[in-house]
């Protein structure tokens, strides 16, 4: 099974540099410096303090946080080593300091996109309008693998498919926020988003007393109050809601427990569920009882022996079926990955369009769709400068970075391209922003991407100030994958 | 033509099952030409959990097993009265878009020898005619025989192995009639015989679609297109998708099926 | 509650409870093995015996050889119910039921974890065993006091202390089956010595030696000890007292579910065994299959609280 969280993020910056820099030295947007020397206002504050902090102390702090993740187990498993099965993702203490107007455009957008998301999933699984205006070819449903005839005609209880969504954001500029990619399917990582925010106010009190930060200890119980709105017509008083996990040995485990305990949700595997009386009910010690709504942090591949895999042992069978009648609701519904694919995600503008009426308030990257003639043609003639991703990947498999690869690996990627264009985007390099990070020589600029966090309910969307900056630990590395010496950092929106 | 349908399909498994599912799609509804006046499903060693319509429209009922169950009885009864419409089923209905019925599943998947089939159709007619001419074509190639003991063969399988039963000439067709680009679907249901009472097994045939005329049924293994002797229960993009029970059971009990059918004029 | 969580706490305090025995045993021999090496070969292989692990441990190493043996018991992969397997068994139920416990009992659990990683990556030498074995100890004693400190007195919490209490009584049971002849009233007949060597490693197995000397003014009887260790409610170790706890905490659960069920009847049945008192009667039925009776009653219990409270379906 594909880990869930596995969200590779590769970029590269060779290209644009040529275009911005004089002399051979890249020069990037530092959120905490700018291009200068002196703090930005929203670092105003914390580079005082950190001013008079002796490194040392500092450095020592990193490693009581080590410490405490892993005491409290704040770990992913790493598949096929048996030495290190449990691995934590490093964290630095620097935080990434986001100012409340600079936030409120970021949220309104990630609003806005969203909501176009939903609508747009509700389309695509009913009359497909967006296809018969045109707006959207039908080979962009009609080859995606994500797409679930099984859905077709089937409306969620408020009509809602993504409930919890993770919209990945770079930044190249003061102002200039760029959406890389819409996880609408299954975002994780809100439980380092939570456990970061958790360390810091452990670490350094005396800093949240100084700098007032918008608080996120809220999303846990956001999340709840969020899953219950969507409860099915079957639901019976208060809901019950249980997170679905595919055990103990999934990367993403810790998440789905610390989700479950925060929300007080039952913990469950697909063992322990059964059609029961026209519902899906967990066993209990005391019997069988039914679920209103499971979160569910299993693919949809693997959510029904009975309706998809048949080898899947993760699932429950017949859970579609109950689905359907209106017995259980699914979160994220099932068939949702359809928009996470990247040639959807080249027509997010447009989606945002049709369904909102309004223009996109983020910017999407500019994406050559390779299927297209001219844009292959480009793409072609300018692969050393592009990134080319395929469509339907994940993880960064399958990805050229053209300023990162030998000519080998250019012309290699070219058949590949030739053979098969519609399975590729391509997409221009950026100039991604760093932040500082703590190393045993001070403060060092690393570059970061961010991942907020989303809550859809029928009568509201919850966008968590800030979310979960990854850093690519290593020097003008932009990897920020964990798997790949990527790292996490708090992330702070100052408050007004 | 008002049909009597009395169909019971009956498992036995030679140890007690802890726990079963079933998928049932057993329930005819009305439509063009054909009028659903009582139908029922009884089950005995299980229960209905849940009913919901497909993505196809199909009624489908979720069945449970008792458990510890060794037996178990689904007992369909009803009357359909069903006029000869030559076969026009009418136009898509529901949210399902065409291109579906395009897609190949792994029973439809095609392979050298239903291309080469599909590459004979003829190509200066009608729609309507080419089709017939490729049922016709599936027919000559496969001839019926109920010698075949596999259940899930691939449309190329049936090619090579050169004969078939109503399934199979199904899936052939559907495979070959989406290769020549048009849409095309599984059908499973009633066909009353003419010459008896108790039928062997349900039965099934094939639509395609064909613009101005929507869905046409054609039963290639008795060369025509369904008329008041046919009673449609289900459709899909291949016999998993439409079957009449399709299931899941824990424990490793062997299992075993009969099914008795009767369909006949009132 | 899932029936699965009420199985995986059942276990995680049965595994941690059973490691924290082995590590008794281990001191018991070990300390046989540095005072009377003559009898040591016998003390490892009923030790061997008591953790039921003798057949495991002479299809690798053949005959029990001190410095073999404690490693095997501690920490060797090839062996499952290494006391280093039994932690992580612990540990891995402790990750499954997750959200049953508080952050500090999964953190002493964790911890416990992380620090006998680290204590036993590579053989223990002599010099420092007897630390380690302390640490083994200690750190399950955190975890108990974690629980005692901060869970809520509900089904959780019942479900834990069955298991901590039906494994110890397992134990002690294991161990009087491995010596139940040197109890026998007949012993003190033909005049043992009294500083009966056996009898030793049965108290110190148990860790009951000062206990039981306090108790019994220094003393040493066979029939006492078995006494003890049977039918003494004094001492957590004993199976009356076990058996008592585990009986109480069936009884909570049978108050919160108001239910029922035929695990009740049955921890009934094996309690009312201690009640009586009599050691007498038990001599006289025969010690033997008194306790043959017993491990078969408590298996039969051990399964009937699995079916009972939905472990498993």
């Amino acid at each position: 099974m594909k880990p869930a969280n596995c969200v590779v993020f590769v970029a590269t910056l060779r290209g644009i540099c040529r275009l911005k820099v004089m002399s051979g030295r890249p020069t990037y947007f530092d959120e905490m410096f700018g291009h200068g020397t002196a703090a930005r206002a929203p670092y105003a504050d914390y580079s005082k303090w950190f001013a008079d902090e002796d490194t040392a102390r500092l450095l020592s702090k990193s490693e009581e946080a080590e410490a405490l993740f892993r005491l409290i187990g704040v770990t992913f498993n790493v598949y096929g080593d048996p030495d290190a099965t449990e691995r934590l993702i490093p964290f630095d203490l620097v935080p990434r300091i986001i100012a409340a107007r600079e936030w409120a455009k970021v949220a309104k957008g990630i609003e806005q996109r969203v909501r176009a998301l939903n609508a747009f999933l509700h389309d695509i699984y009913h009359r497909q309008e967006i296809v018969r205006a045109g707006r959207l070819p039908a080979e962009m449903i009609a080859r995606n693998d994500a797409f679930l005839p099984e859905m077709i005609g089937v409306s969620p209880p408020g009509d809602i498919y993504t409930h919890i969504v993770g919209t990945d954001l770079v930044r190249t500029g003061d102002d200039e926020f760029f959406v890389l990619e819409d996880n609408a399917r299954t975002p994780s990582g809100v439980s380092y988003m939570l456990e970061n925010r958790e360390t810091m106010l452990h670490m350094f009190p005396e800093l949240f007393s100084k700098i007032k930060v918008q608080s996120v200890g809220q999303y846990p119980r956001s999340l709840r109050k969020s899953l219950s709105a969507c409860a099915p017509d079957a639901c019976n008083g208060r809901p019950t809601i249980a997170v679905l996990t595919p055990g103990i040995h999934n990367s993403a485990y810790y998440e789905h427990a610390f989700l479950a305990d925060q929300m007080s949700a039952e913990l469950v595997e697909g063992h322990d569920l059964r059609v029961v009386d026209g519902r899906v009910a967990m066993r209990t010690t005391r019997g069988y009882k039914p679920i209103d709504v499971l979160y569910r942090r299993v693919d949809d591949e693997y959510l029904d022996p009975m309706n998809f895999n048949p080898d899947s042992v993760l699932g429950v069978p017949g859970i579609m079926d109950v689905y359907r009648a209106g017995g259980i609701t699914i979160a994220n519904a099932p068939g949702t990955g359809i928009a996470d694919d990247k040639a959807i995600y080249s027509y997010m503008p447009d989606i945002v369009e049709f369904y909102t009426g309004e223009k996109a308030i983020l910017q999407n990257v500019p994406t050559h769709r390779c299927s297209e003639p001219q844009a292959l043609k480009y793409v072609l003639d300018n692969l050393a400068d592009l990134v080319v991703k395929e469509v339907h990947g994940s993880g960064g498999y399958g990805m050229l970075v053209g300023p990162a690869a030998s000519k080998k690996e250019i012309e290699d990627f070219r058949a590949k391209l030739e053979a098969a264009p519609g399975n590729y985007i391509a997409q221009p390099t950026l100039a991604l922003s760093t932040v500082p990070i703590l190393t045993d020589a001070g403060l060092a600029p690393r570059h970061v991407d961010l991942r907020p966090f989303v809550l859809v309910s029928p009568d509201r969307i919850d966008i968590t100030p800030g979310g979960l900056t990854r850093v690519a630990l290593t020097e003008g590395s932009l990897v920020v994958n964990s798997s790949q010496g990527g790292g996490t950092k708090d992330t702070w929106v100052l408050e007004e | 033509m008002r049909l009597n349908v009395l169909h019971k399909t009956h498992y036995t498994y030679d140890a007690p099952v802890p726990y079963g599912l079933q998928q049932v799609r057993l329930r005819p509804k009305s439509r063009l030409g054909q009028l659903v006046e009582e139908w029922r499903i009884d089950v005995t060693g299980g229960q209905v959990e849940v009913s919901f319509e497909d993505e196809h429209a199909n009624a489908v009922d979720l069945v449970s097993f008792a458990s510890g169950q060794t037996e178990i009885e689904i007992t369909c009864a009803g009357i359909v009265d069903v006029e000869d419409k030559a076969g026009i089923v009418g136009p898509q209905g529901g949210y399902v878009p065409l291109w579906l019925f395009r897609r190949s599943t792994v029973l439809t998947k095609p392979g050298e020898h239903v291309q080469a089939l599909a590459d004979s159709a003829p190509a200066n007619c009608s729609d309507l005619d080419r089709l017939h001419a490729l049922s016709a074509h599936v027919l000559e190639q496969v001839p019926y025989s109920t010698d075949q003991t596999a259940s899930d063969l691939t449309a190329e399988a049936v090619m090579e192995a050169g004969h078939g039963v109503c399934q199979d000439h199904a899936h052939v067709f559907i495979t070959a009639a989406r290769l020549l680009g048009f849409p095309a679907r599984y059908v499973s249901g009633y066909l009353m015989m003419d010459d008896r009472v108790d039928q062997d097994a349900s039965h099934a045939w094939a639509e395609a679609y064909v613009e101005g005329l929507g869905w046409v049924g054609f039963d290639i293994s008795n060369g025509i297109s369904p008329d008041a002797r046919y009673v449609r229960v289900a459709t899909g993009l291949d016999y998993r998708g439409a079957a009449p029970i399709s299931g899941l059971r824990y424990g490793n009990a062997g299992e075993d099926m009969s099914v008795t059918l009767q369909v006949q004029q009132q | 509650m899932l029936g699965k969580t009420a199985g995986g706490l059942f276990w995680m305090f049965r595994y941690l409870e059973r490691a924290e025995n082995t590590a008794r045993m281990i001191d018991a021999g070990l300390r046989i093995s540095l005072t009377r090496s003559s009898a040591a070969e016998s003390e490892w292989t009923s030790i061997l015996s008591s953790t039921g692990l003798s057949a495991a441990y002479s299809e690798i190493h053949g005959a029990p050889d001190g410095p073999k043996v404690i490693d095997f018991l501690l920490r060797d992969p090839n062996n499952p119910g290494s006391i280093m397997a039994g932690i992580e068994a612990a540990r891995m139920n402790a990750r499954v039921v997750r959200t049953a416990l508080t952050r500090e009992v999964w953190e002493a659990v964790n911890e416990c974890y992380m620090v006998l990683k680290r204590l036993l990556a590579q053989q223990v030498q002599d010099r420092d065993l007897p630390r380690v074995l302390q640490v083994i100890r200690q750190r399950s004693a955190f975890v108990r006091g974690a629980l005692h400190g901060t869970m809520v007195r509900n089904h959780i919490y019942n479900f834990a202390r069955i298991g901590t209490f039906f494994e110890r009584a397992d134990n002690t049971a294991r161990i009087l089956d491995q010596k139940y002849y040197i109890l026998l009233p007949s012993v003190r007949l033909v005049g043992s010595p009294s500083d009966n060597v056996q009898w030793d490693t049965i108290l110190r197995a148990t860790s009951t030696t000062r206990a039981y000397q306090t108790l019994h003014d220094g003393e040493v009887d066979p029939k006492a000890i078995a006494k003890f260790l049977i039918l003494d409610g004094r001492l957590p170790r004993s199976l009356a007292f076990c058996y008592g706890k585990i009986g109480d905490n069936l009884g909570y659960l049978e108050q919160e579910y108001a239910t029922r069920h035929t695990c009740q009847s049955l921890a009934d049945a094996l309690c009312s065994k201690f009640k009586a008192h009599d050691m007498n009667a038990i001599f006289d039925y025969g010690l033997h299959e008194f306790i043959t009776d017993f491990l078969r009653d408590s298996a039969a219990l051990g399964r009937q609280i699995e079916i009972d409270y939905r472990f498993i379906e």
